[in-house]
């Protein structure tokens, strides 16, 4: 029976709207690729990639303190994602160990934190759904603080979207004209980790830092112009977590990593065929018809 | 005896030293440059140029000694736009998804509100830099699309659009075709009557001879600073070098 409605694209479609909980996913993983996808593009240019996966590991600890304490998860997750870069930047400084070795054992070493705390904690959290995401079972709190931390990063981002351009870009320059590069590095770290905290609910801790990259990357892919990169990121990382979630709806699969599979193809289609940048120049192959 | 006044001097460094954590980079170094004057910063890889050009834009911090521009400190010159920055080609991402048009528009950010909305002057500004350096036709050009030289006339026009007072520049004639080695010569004889101060580090030893009224030595700190004319020496030259002779590292033509 499945199977007959499924042959129709249009029951495919709105079918699973009838579902107040799949209206419910569908709006909330939208905001929340939305908000990890413009993030993207300054993260895939900085060269953060590492930094991002660091972040949303670390947060780990701080969402279950915060559930057990009854604060606000974001708070938690805010104060360990940027402790987590706090305490790299010390060790990285003093001590002889490599960065990404630093980076890669900071992290693990909070994600363990996180681990051994939600199996002592006794409470209503729920490990898998903070491992592998939950957009289907959100609730409403957690639709009110996602709201809230989504338009908060986005209009921060859009207030300082020239000037997080031009730190990446170059940092040297920004800081000679009196723009104040430290408040920028951590507006981008802020950022990230309240990114990693929205995006842990659509596609879990693990693999939220697919959310921060991803998207950027296959933009990065389809053109030269920063203000497109950002708006392709965005588009792709909604389109992504709207194709995830049908796909887990009609199969029966994992919600969030449908959705970083179905960002994973679009990057994939993006390398294959991207007009300038793909390994099929596509460009150029038109071109030579003309 | 008289009284410095310490407005006369664009750059005055006064035994500066800079570490990074524990490691010391340069030490004791002094500089005065007034307005209309050429620098050139020779020394090797590691021999502290980029760090002095650093500690002159406040990009790191120095451990002792003291930095005025026009007298003030570093904080107020990046607050008036004093300083431009041009790069190193090898020190900026050429794949940034970035045209000519915005990298100049940055050397205008400084003044701008904090939204970086360009006010018709900056429009301007822009416009007129990037005509000096030649690159009209260019404006909507990736910079990942552009030659070596190309882009190092970009990066030329963003200073130029800052409109600051001290121009330090990093190898600026490394890797640039002929056109671009002879746009930059003339626009450095356009910044002197203008009454620019540059600093510029270069490899390049004839071009020491041929666009410096000064030369600073440097070996982590300062080997010989003075009129190129008295203290370009093939002696000289050789202490910096750390004892190679500078026919052996630039040809016997130099």
């Amino acid at each position: 029976m499945e199977l007959c409605s499924f042959l129709t694209l249009d029951s495919f479609i709105t079918d699973p709207l009838t579902h107040d909980f799949m209206r419910k996913a569908l709006l909330m993983s939208s905001l929340v690729a939305a908000v990890c996808g413009f993030l993207s593009s300054y993260l895939t240019l900085k060269g953060w990639a590492l930094m991002g996966d660091a972040v949303s590991h670390s947060v780990m600890p701080g969402v279950v303190v915060a559930y057990a304490l009854g604060l606000p998860f974001s708070l938690g997750a805010f104060i360990f994602g940027v402790g987590s870069v706090a305490l790299i930047g010390f060790i990285k400084q003093k001590s002889r160990v490599k960065e990404d070795t630093v980076i890669g054992l900071v992290f693990t070493g909070f994600f363990a934190l996180g681990i051994v705390l939600v199996s002592k904690i006794k409470s209503n959290i729920d490990l898998h759904s903070i491992l592998f995401g939950s957009p289907l079972g959100i609730s409403l709190s957690d639709v009110k603080q996602t709201i809230f931390i989504s338009l908060l990063v986005v209009i921060l981002l859009s207030i300082f979207r020239k000037d997080l351009m031009l730190y990446c870009f170059d940092p040297r320059h920004a800081k000679t004209v009196g723009i104040n590069v430290f408040f920028l590095h951590y507006l981008l770290l802020t950022c990230l980790s309240l990114a990693a905290v929205v995006g842990l609910q659509s596609v879990g801790i693990i693999l939220v830092v697919a959310m921060l990259i991803t998207p950027g990357a296959t933009a990065y892919l389809l053109t030269d112009k920063f203000d497109n990169m950002t708006i392709i990121s965005v588009l792709s990382a909604i389109i992504s977590s709207l194709i995830g979630i049908y796909i887990s709806f009609w199969f029966d699969l994992e919600t969030g990593g449908s959705i970083v599979l179905a960002q994973t193809f679009i990057f994939l289609f993006a390398f294959l065929f991207a007009p300038r940048y793909g390994i099929f120049k596509l460009k150029k192959f038109f071109a030579g018809y003309k | 005896m008289e009284t410095i006044n310490y407005q006369n001097f664009r750059i005055d460094a006064e035994n500066i030293c800079v570490d990074y954590n524990g490691k010391v980079a340069l030490y004791d170094a002094n500089l005065r440059l007034k307005p209309g004057q050429i620098c050139g910063l020779v020394g090797m890889n590691g021999a502290g140029k980029t760090t002095f050009f650093n500690a002159l834009t406040g990009f790191v911090n120095i451990s002792k000694g003291k930095i005025r521009i026009n007298g003030e400190s570093v904080r107020s010159a990046q607050k008036d736009q004093t300083i431009a920055y041009v790069p190193q080609n090898e020190g900026i991402d050429s794949q940034f998804p970035i045209n000519v048009w915005d990298v100049v528009m940055m050397g205008r950010y400084g003044s701008m509100n904090i939204f970086r909305c360009p006010r018709e002057s900056d429009v301007q500004a822009v416009k007129d830099a990037i005509e000096r350096v030649d690159l009209t036709d260019h404006l909507s050009t990736p910079i990942g699309n552009l030659s070596g030289g190309q882009r190092k006339r970009t990066f030329l026009a963003r200073a130029i659009a800052q409109r600051a007072s001290i121009l330090l520049l990093d190898e600026p004639f490394s890797g640039v075709d002929i056109r671009t080695e002879k746009l930059i010569s003339e626009l450095f004889i356009q910044f002197k009557n203008e009454g620019k101060t540059i600093l510029l580090s270069t490899h390049d030893m004839i071009h020491v001879r041929e666009f410096c009224d000064l030369v600073l030595l440097i070996n982590k700190t300062v080997v010989a600073y003075g009129e190129t004319s008295e203290v370009f020496t093939p002696e000289n030259i050789t202490t910096t070098f750390g004892g190679i002779s500078p026919d052996f590292l630039f040809g016997p033509e130099s």
